[in-house]
Parts: C-alpha cells; structure tokens; sequence
C-alpha cells in the first residue's frame, strides 16, 4: 500500500426500490496510481460511479476524502473536491470546438465577455501537460475528431479543473487498436501526474495493462480489491463471474486488503 | 502544442499565423468538408439580383433599392428571433400571429386608448415577453413538442388578432414617430455617421483581438485577412448608404425622399446585440451547446429549461418588434397582419441563411442575409410582373432548396466528420 487513499469508501448500500444494487461496499482509490474498477454487467459497477460522482445519494456508508470524512450530496459537492467523471458517451457538442468544450459549463469571463484568449491557453497547457499532440488547432470542431481524439478532450476536460480522482467509464469500448493505446498512454500519464484515476474496464488486455490495482464488483458487492502484480487474468476472470477466485471473494475474508466481503448467501439479490 | 511554447508580445508578423494562401485553403476545406456557413445565401443573393438587374434595370434603381430594406424588414426581424428557436432544434409556427397580437396590442394602446407611442411599443413589446414566457414554460416545462405547442399558437393567436379587432375591423396607426419608423429616412449626413461608426466599431474590434491573441502567441487569422474584412464591410456599407442617400423622389420640388431608412440601423442594432449575445457570452455559448447535445449540456451544469424558455422569450420578442415595424409600414393593423406568408418568409430567411433546422448551428447574420433573400425574389418577382402565385412557388421552393443544401451538407460533415 503505497499511501493513504484519497478516495475511501467505506458500507456503501443503495437500493432502487427492492433491489439492492451495491451490498456493503468497500473502495478505495490511491493518488498516483490507476484502480481498475471491474465486473460483469448489473455488477453495480455504474451505480458506485454515479454514488460516488454525487448523481445517486447513497442509503449507507461513509466517504472519505483526503483522510477527512465528507458528504457527496451532488455532482457540484463532487467536482468541488476534485472528483470529475469522463462518461462512456463522452458528453461534448459536436458543434462546438475543442475549447468551447473543456470549458463548457464554466466558462471563464472578464465582465460579461468571454474570455477566448485565456481558455484557449489553459486548453492548449493541459494538452501540452498531457503530452497531446494528435489535435492539430484547438478551434476545429469536436464532430471533426476521430473516438480517440474525442476521448482525449473529454479527458482533458477532466483534469482541466485541477481534479485529483478523475473516473474514466469505459475510456476504451469504441476504440480501435492505436487509439486504444493512445487513450491507455494518457491514463497512465494522469497518474504519472499524481491523479488518482479509477478506470472501468470489461477488456482485461486494457485492465492489466494500465492498472496497479484492481477491484472487482460482483452482484453489487465488492469481491476483492488487489494489487494487479498479485493477480492473474483467470482470477480476476473468475471474480467477475463466479465472485470468488481461489483464496479471493466472496468465501473467506479476503486477507488481501480487508475489504469488507459479505457473506456468501446473501448474493441472491435481483440485480440484473 | 507549439501554441504554449510561444509567447511573445511583438507584431504579428513573428506569431505562428497561417499565411492568406492556408487561410484560404483552410476556409476551402471546412466548405467541401460540409460547413458552408451562410455561402448558399450570398451566392443566391448575387445570383438573384444578377438575373432580376438583367431582366428588370428598375430593379437596380434607388429607390427599389430602399424598398427591398423596408419590405423585409418585418420578416427579418421575426427571423431573427427564430434563428434562436432553432438553434435549439425547436420551432416556432407561432411567431407571426405573434407579432401580428403584439401589432394589434400597439395599435390598440396608440389609436383606441390614446396613449404615447413608447407606451404602445412596451406594451406590445411586454406581449411579445408574456407569449414567447408561455410557449417556453409549456414546452420546457410540460414537455409538449415545440411543433404542437406553437401550432396551437398559430391557431390561437390568429383568433386573438381578430378579437382585438373587434371582429375583422383594421386600426389605422397615425402617431407620426411609429409611421417614421417604416416610412421615414435618416437625414443623408447620420446615415454616413453611423456607417462611420459601424465601420470604426467593427475595425477596432477586429484589431484588438488580432493584437490581443497574437500578444498571447495564440493562432490568428493572418493580419492581411482582418484588414480585407474590414476593408470589405467598409465597401459594402458605404455603397449601400451611397444609394440610399441618392434622391429617389419621382418630384424633387413636392418632396425630397432620400436617406437610409429609419428601420436599417434599428436591425443593425439588433443584430449587433443579439450577435454579441450568441457569440461573446456564455449564455449564448449555452445556447449552442443545448442545441448540439442537450444532455452534454445537462452534465456540465448548464440549466436546460431556462434557456429553453429563454430562447422562446427572445423569438416572441422579436416577433413583437417585427410586429410593430409591420403596422408602422402599412400604417395600420387588420387582422391579417402577421398572417398569411409572414412566418413561412420568416423560417425560410433563417434557414436560407445557413441555420440549421436541425438545431446548433446558426447565427443572427444568417436572417439578414436569409431575409435580403427572400426580400430580392418578392420584390423582383413583383417587378417582372408575375402574380404572388407564382411568387409563393418560388419562395417555397427556395426554402426547399435551401433546407436540402442544410441536410446534404450535414451529411457530408457527418461523412468527412468520421474520417
């Protein structure tokens, strides 16, 4: 364990109605280094982003933040400790240009003017600091970039705001081979840079790749959090299936990292 | 980025600026690349006047000249306000019986009830705030598809003209400020004032931001390119209030009947407003943001419904004003105002002028010169002698025309878009 997390989850539950989706969740992200978050459809996956990014009040459980406990009531109280989310959809106007979207929404003004000069800069020295180079001019239109160009502004969007968690959702899933390995390069750089990044992923190539630790959601609960030197592609294949894994999951505290792994019988939740 | 690595306050001459050879290439990129821009509208507009200056000299004349700016006027200004609606991707049938209601409310304040002509122009103003408030807050709110609820408008709003005609009568607008407005010509010596003005505004804009970015070491357009702007708009404004200023009265000695009219600055102003609006603020930014992924714009904190209704609220406005420049024009109001072709010219100037029906791309510009063409084809075709049949035919199929070169167009910057 390298340091302290930034991010600790710590009996995260949330139910829709009668169904229980996240089950005594435990998670945590370490500045520096790139979680993997992984599981099989209806894990829940999506359900933690969204309690984490403030788009779902959760029903129980605590967040802490830098070592100090915090409340994440809206997507606001998220952005305002750092936390951005890149979208699996991305989320940019195809009408508007490179700039105009990393700033959209929080635009920078003098008076009621906008500032363009400014905005620009700021967006042409968080590519430089992502080592971009793949963006001919700032000012062509997001519709004129390939998936992984619009990839690299939304996660140059991101950490444009001095985030410290940025949460990629699937950075991948459309994305050919180069690209892929561009966008892969970029995720590294963020926690090269000192971010910490939490990385949703159904491609364990990408998984293992990129990551230093994985955790793994089955059924809505979290099954193990591991280093990823301490794991293989089949473990990790067999949590996300079947929940346990060897000495991992759901039979047995997991010794790894303590994470708090429910009882085996009670994984007859109805998510689907 | 070279941008950043750059930083240097001298002339432009040092900053990394394209040369006029890749700026042209570049804008001839972005063309065959699908983002034509208002480029269909200008040809059409030189294409036209070539044909009807062929076909009819008069058509060239002065005083046909000044006829064009005040019969268009009315159908501008309401496109105008719908350039906003359908950057969105809504629309508004409604805004010509819009501004037909908010005329009939002017000549009922002015005439009926005696009051002063700024009293009437707030209160048909304030009319068109409370219709384009209403549609807003049903579409925004409720949720009904733009198309049902202005249509619904449409209808209403048709009855609400005649009833505040008391069934069928028209009322003669006579205040003299109101008729100047559509009938009236600036004094020769304000019309180059303000063209002076327009000129030095637009000059000192353009040359402080080239300075400012290339101070920054941003990308500008080349120097070369600013000053040919500038030197165009300075042509293109002095020709025109050369013409007007020309004497078109058919008598010098009854009256003398020269000068810009009353109503061309009132658009320049309104241009140069809501221009500034879409492209200098963050709300207009908004704007074109809901328009190309209204859910993207959700995201990034931008409140939907407000500028929903705010865009409904700025058409119906300049409905209202559209209304009033039409009663001041025909100097009275009757139940048909606003009515008939109003709204259709109206949809067509914005579209023709390069907005997209399909929300997002658009700007103010776009209805002027959408409007100077729809304006050019009635007029001209008025000339030739064709009857207002034929006239209907044309313009529609121009919109048509001009709505396909939208959606070929947005194919193509779909296709080289993927590439």
């Amino acid at each position: 364990m390298s340091a302290t997390p930034l991010l600790e989850l710590r009996g995260i539950d949330k139910s829709f109605g009668p169904v229980q989706v996240l089950r005594d969740v435990a998670f945590a992200a370490y500045p520096g280094e790139v979680t993997a978050l992984v599981g099989d459809n209806g894990a829940g996956k999506s359900t933690l982003v969204k309690c984490i990014s403030g788009i779902y009040p959760t029903d129980a459980g605590q967040f802490v933040f830098d070592g100090r406990p915090v409340n994440i009531h809206s997507p606001r109280d998220a952005a305002a400790l750092g936390i951005e989310v890149v979208y699996q959809d991305l989320a940019l106007c195809d009408n508007l240009d490179i700039v105009q979207n990393m700033f959209l929404g929080r635009e920078k003004r003098s008076g009621i003017v906008l500032d363009e000069p400014t905005m620009e800069q700021m967006a042409a020295e968080t590519l430089a600091g992502l080592s971009v180079r793949t963006v001919k001019s700032l000012r062509q239109h997001v519709s004129s970039l390939s998936g992984g160009q619009r990839q690299t502004v939304a996660i140059a969007k991101a950490v444009l705001w001095n985030s410290r968690l940025v949460i990629l959702d699937e950075p991948t899933a459309a994305l050919g081979v180069a690209q892929t390995a561009q966008v892969l390069e970029l995720v590294r750089r963020l926690a090269d840079n000192g971010l910490a990044v939490v990385l949703i992923s159904h491609n364990m190539n990408d998984v293992f790749a990129v990551s230093d630790r994985i955790a793994a959601l089955y059924l809505g609960q979290m099954v193990a959090q591991v280093k990823t030197t301490d794991i293989t592609h089949a473990q990790v294949v067999e949590l996300i299936t079947a929940g346990r894994s060897g000495g991992l999951g759901l039979t047995g505290e997991s010794a790894t990292n303590g994470n708090g792994a429910a009882p085996a019988d009670s994984t007859t939740g109805g998510v689907s | 980025m070279s941008t950043t690595a750059v930083k240097q306050d001298g002339p432009a001459a040092v900053t990394p600026t394209p040369s006029v050879g890749s700026h042209v290439r570049d804008y001839w990129r972005r063309v065959r690349g699908g983002d034509i821009g208002a480029l269909p509208a200008v040809l059409g507009l030189l294409v036209l006047c070539t044909v009807f200056a062929i076909m009819r000299p008069s058509f060239l004349s002065a005083g046909n000249f000044a006829n064009l700016f005040t019969q268009g006027a009315a159908v501008t200004l309401i496109a105008m306000g719908l350039v906003f609606v359908l950057l969105l991707g809504e629309i508004d049938l409604s805004a010509g019986f819009a501004s037909g209601v908010c005329a009939a409310v002017l000549a009922n304040v002015v005439t009926v009830l005696g009051y002063p002509w700024y009293v009437a122009v707030i209160a048909a103003v304030l009319t068109g705030v409370v219709i384009g408030t209403i549609l807003g807050l049903l579409v925004a709110k409720i949720g009904i598809p733009s198309f049902v609820v202005t249509l619904a408008g449409f209808l209403a709003f048709q009855g609400v003209v005649l009833l505040l005609m008391e069934e069928g009568r028209n009322i003669s607008v006579r205040d003299s400020v109101l008729v100047a407005i559509a009938n009236r010509n600036l004094p020769p010596v304000i019309g180059w004032a303000l063209a002076a003005v327009a000129v030095a505004g637009y000059a000192a804009v353009q040359l402080l931001r080239h300075r400012n970015r290339s101070a920054r070491g941003l990308i500008t357009d080349p120097i070369a390119v600013v000053l040919a702007r500038i030197g165009g708009l300075a042509v293109i404004l002095g020709l025109a209030v050369y013409v007007l200023n020309l004497e078109r009265s058919r008598n010098v000695l009854i009256s003398s009947l020269k000068g810009v009219p009353i109503v061309v600055p009132i658009i320049a102003v309104l241009l140069i407003v809501w221009t500034f609006v879409l492209q200098r603020t963050s709300y207009g930014r908004h704007i074109y943001a809901v328009g190309g992924n209204k859910e993207a714009a959700r995201r990034a904190g931008i409140n939907v419904d407000r500028i929903r209704i705010s865009v409904f609220v700025i058409c119906s406005t300049m409905a209202a004003i559209g209304g009033i420049v039409a009663a001041s024009r025909a100097n009275s109001v009757d139940p048909n105002t606003g009515g008939s072709n109003v709204l259709l010219y109206a949809v067509g100037a914005a579209v023709i002028g390069g907005t997209s029906l399909f929300g997002g791309k658009g700007r103010v510009l776009d209805a002027v010169l959408g409007g100077a063409v729809v304006a050019v084809i009635d007029n001209g075709m008025g000339l030739m002698g064709y009857s207002s049949g034929v006239k209907y035919v044309v313009t529609g199929v121009v919109l048509l025309l001009a709505a396909s070169v939208d959606a070929l167009s947005r194919r193509r910057a779909a296709a080289s878009g993927s590439r």
